[in-house]
C-alpha cells in the first residue's frame, strides 16, 4: 500500500504540485518592501547619523575644546585646533571631521561633556564630489542650526529612557 | 505574374512578417517585465516598479542600457563566429513562428470562408518547428566555442547536451499528439481539438502534456534545468563572455523560446484558438465564443509562460546526472510507452471485435476515423 501510494505521488509529481502551492500562496501575500524614498523607516532617537555642532541658547558655542571626541575617535576622523578667544575662554578655531573617515560610532557624542557634538538622524547629505565630506566647523554648526529642536527632543527622549548611572 | 504583382506579393509577405516578429519582441520584452515582477511578488517583494505607470517601461530602459553599453570581444576569441553566435541563437527562435497559428479569421467578412492567421500554413508545420528550434543549439555551442573560455565551452556543452537529450523525449510527445489528430499542420491539430475542453489533448494524453512542458523547460534552459548557466559552478555560462547588445540578443533568443514552447503547448495540449466551451453551450457558450480566438490563445499561451516563471520561482536547479536521467530514463521510456498505448489503442478494434470500445474510446479525440 505503501508502495502503491509512494509511487502515485511520484507519477502525479505530487510534492512539486505542493512546492507550486506555497509559492503560489506567496504570490499574493502583502509585500513587505519599504519603498524608500516615499516611505520610510522609523528611526531610533539614538540613531547615529550626520554629526552636527550645538549652541547654547544664547548663541554662543558649547564647544569648549577639550579634544576629548579627538582622542577617542577610533577612525581619527575628527581634528581640532584651539585658541583663547579674547574673552578668556577657550574655543576651537578648527573642528573638522572627515565623514569618509568617521565610521558613526557615536563615542564622540558619547565622550562630550556639554552635549556639544552629536549624532542627527539625517542621513541622506550624500554628494558627487568627496570634498563635500569634509565638514569644517562652520557646516557643522549649520547642521546644528537646522535640526536643532529634533536633537533637543531626541536626547531629552535618551535621557528620560535611559538608566540614571549614565546621567 | 507581372513584375508589379510579384512586388505586391513581397510587400504582403514583409508585413506578415512585420505583424509577427515585432509583437514578438515587444512579447519578448514584456516576458522579462513579468518575469521580474512575478518573481518579486512570490518573494514577497515588488518588483520593478519605478521606471514608469507600475514600471511597464523598464524592458524599454533595459533594451536603451544594453544597446548604449559597448560590446567587449575577448582577445582570443575567435571574432567572427562570436558574433554570428548571438544572431544564430536568434534567427531560429524568430523563424519558428513562422508556421505558428494565431487564429482564424475572415478579415471582418473580406473573406468568404475563414483563413488561419500564420505567414506559412505548413503541411508539416510540426516538423518545421522541431527542426528550426533544434538549431538554436548552433548558437549556443557557437558562442561557448567562440568565447575562449572555459566556462562558456562547459555551458555551452551542457546546453548542447540537454537539448539534443530533452529533444527526444519532446518529438515522441508530439508524436502521440499526431496519432490523435492525424495530421502535422497546426491548425489543423487545433482544429481537432474543436468542441469544448474535453476535446482538448490534455486530457487523453495528459501525461504527454506534462512531459511535453517539462521537456520545453528543459529545451530553453530556463529553471530548473538552466544549467548551462548555473551562475554557482559557471558564472553565467555560454554567454559569459558577452555584453551589451549581443547579450541581450541571446536572452531575446531564450524568451522567445519560451513564447514558442508556450504557443506550441497551448495549439497542441490546450485546444489552440478555442474557446473552452463551445459556442452551443447553455448560458456562457455563446458569450465565450465571441471572444476572439486570438485573443483565447494569447491567454492560454500567457498563462504558460505564468507558469514558466512560476516554475523558475519555486524550484532549485537541477543536478547534471539528474537531469540527464530524468530525459533518457524517465521521459524517454515513458514517452515511448504512450506512443506504443496510443497506437495499439487506436487499432485495437481491427485486431480484435472484442476491443472496439478501446478505439472507440480514444476515437472520441479523433476526428480523423
Amino acid at each position: 500500500m505503501n508502495l502503491i501510494k509512494r509511487h502515485l505521488k511520484t507519477w502525479f509529481l505530487w510534492e512539486l504540485v505542493i512546492g507550486l502551492s506555497l509559492t503560489g500562496r506567496y504570490l499574493f501575500r502583502k509585500k513587505i518592501t519599504v519603498q524608500y524614498p516615499e516611505e520610510r523607516t522609523p528611526l531610533s532617537p539614538r540613531f547615529r547619523g550626520l554629526h552636527a555642532l550645538r549652541r547654547y541658547e544664547n548663541g554662543e558655542e558649547r564647544c569648549i575644546a577639550c579634544k576629548l571626541c579627538e582622542v577617542v575617535c577610533p577612525a581619527l576622523a575628527i581634528e581640532i585646533e584651539s585658541e583663547e578667544r579674547s574673552d578668556g575662554t577657550r574655543r576651537t578655531t578648527r573642528y573638522d571631521i572627515d565623514m569618509t573617515k568617521c565610521i558613526f560610532c557615536g563615542f564622540c557624542q558619547e565622550a562630550c561633556p556639554v552635549d556639544a557634538i552629536v549624532e542627527t538622524q539625517e542621513f541622506e547629505y550624500g554628494s558627487e564630489k568627496r570634498s563635500d565630506l569634509y565638514y569644517t566647523k562652520d557646516m557643522l554648526l549649520k547642521v546644528g542650526e537646522r535640526y536643532e529642536s529634533q536633537i533637543a527632543a531626541n536626547l531629552a527622549d535618551d535621557r528620560a529612557n535611559t538608566p540614571s548611572d549614565r546621567n | 505574374m507581372s513584375i508589379a504583382d510579384m512586388g505586391l506579393q513581397v510587400l504582403i509577405w514583409a508585413l506578415e512578417i512585420l505583424a509577427i516578429a515585432v509583437p514578438i519582441a515587444l512579447g519578448v520584452a514584456y516576458t522579462t517585465y513579468a518575469e521580474r515582477r512575478v518573481i518579486g511578488w512570490i518573494q514577497v517583494r515588488q518588483g520593478c516598479n519605478r521606471v514608469g505607470p507600475f514600471g511597464l517601461l523598464q524592458p524599454i530602459a533595459d533594451g536603451l542600457k544594453l544597446f548604449m553599453k559597448e560590446t567587449i570581444i575577448p582577445t582570443k576569441a575567435n571574432k567572427y563566429l562570436f558574433v554570428a553566435a548571438p544572431v544564430m541563437a536568434m534567427v531560429p527562435a524568430f523563424v519558428a513562428f513562422a508556421v505558428v497559428p494565431f487564429g482564424e479569421t475572415t478579415l471582418f467578412g473580406f473573406w468568404e470562408e475563414a483563413h488561419v492567421m500564420a505567414i506559412a500554413n505548413l503541411n508539416v508545420g510540426i516538423l518545421y518547428v522541431m527542426a528550426i528550434s533544434s538549431l538554436a543549439i548552433y548558437g549556443i555551442l557557437m558562442a561557448g566555442w567562440a568565447s575562449n573560455s572555459k566556462y562558456a565551452l562547459i555551458g555551452a556543452v551542457r546546453s548542447t547536451c540537454q537539448m539534443v537529450s530533452y529533444e527526444i523525449a519532446m518529438g515522441f510527445s508530439i508524436v502521440c499528439v499526431l496519432i490523435m489528430a492525424g495530421s502535422m499542420n497546426l491548425s489543423e491539430i487545433v482544429h481537432a481539438q474543436a468542441g469544448g475542453i474535453w476535446h482538448w489533448y490534455m486530457l487523453p494524453l495528459f501525461p504527454m502534456f506534462i512531459v511535453f512542458f517539462i521537456s520545453g523547460c528543459a529545451e530553453t534552459n530556463r529553471s530548473p534545468f538552466d544549467l548551462p548557466e548555473g551562475e554557482a559552478e559557471l558564472v553565467a555560462g555560454f554567454f559569459v563572455e558577452y555584453s551589451g547588445m549581443w547579450f541581450a540578443t541571446f536572452s531575446l533568443a531564450e524568451y522567445a523560446a519560451m513564447i514558442l514552447i508556450s504557443l506550441m503547448t497551448s495549439i497542441m495540449f490546450l485546444g489552440g484558438w478555442y474557446a473552452p466551451l463551445p459556442a452551443d453551450f447553455p448560458v456562457i457558450g455563446e458569450f465565450l465564443n465571441a471572444i476572439p480566438g486570438t485573443v483565447w490563445l494569447l491567454a492560454k499561451t500567457s498563462f504558460l509562460i505564468f507558469v514558466f516563471i512560476w516554475f523558475r520561482a519555486t524550484f532549485p536547479r537541477f543536478r547534471y546526472d539528474q537531469l540527464m536521467r530524468l530525459g533518457w530514463k524517465v521521459f524517454l521510456p515513458w514517452t515511448l510507452a504512450w506512443i506504443a498505448v496510443i497506437g495499439c489503442a487506436t487499432y485495437a478494434g481491427d485486431i480484435s471485435s472484442s476491443l472496439t470500445w478501446v478505439s472507440d474510446f480514444i476515437g472520441y479525440w479523433q476526428p480523423w476515423r
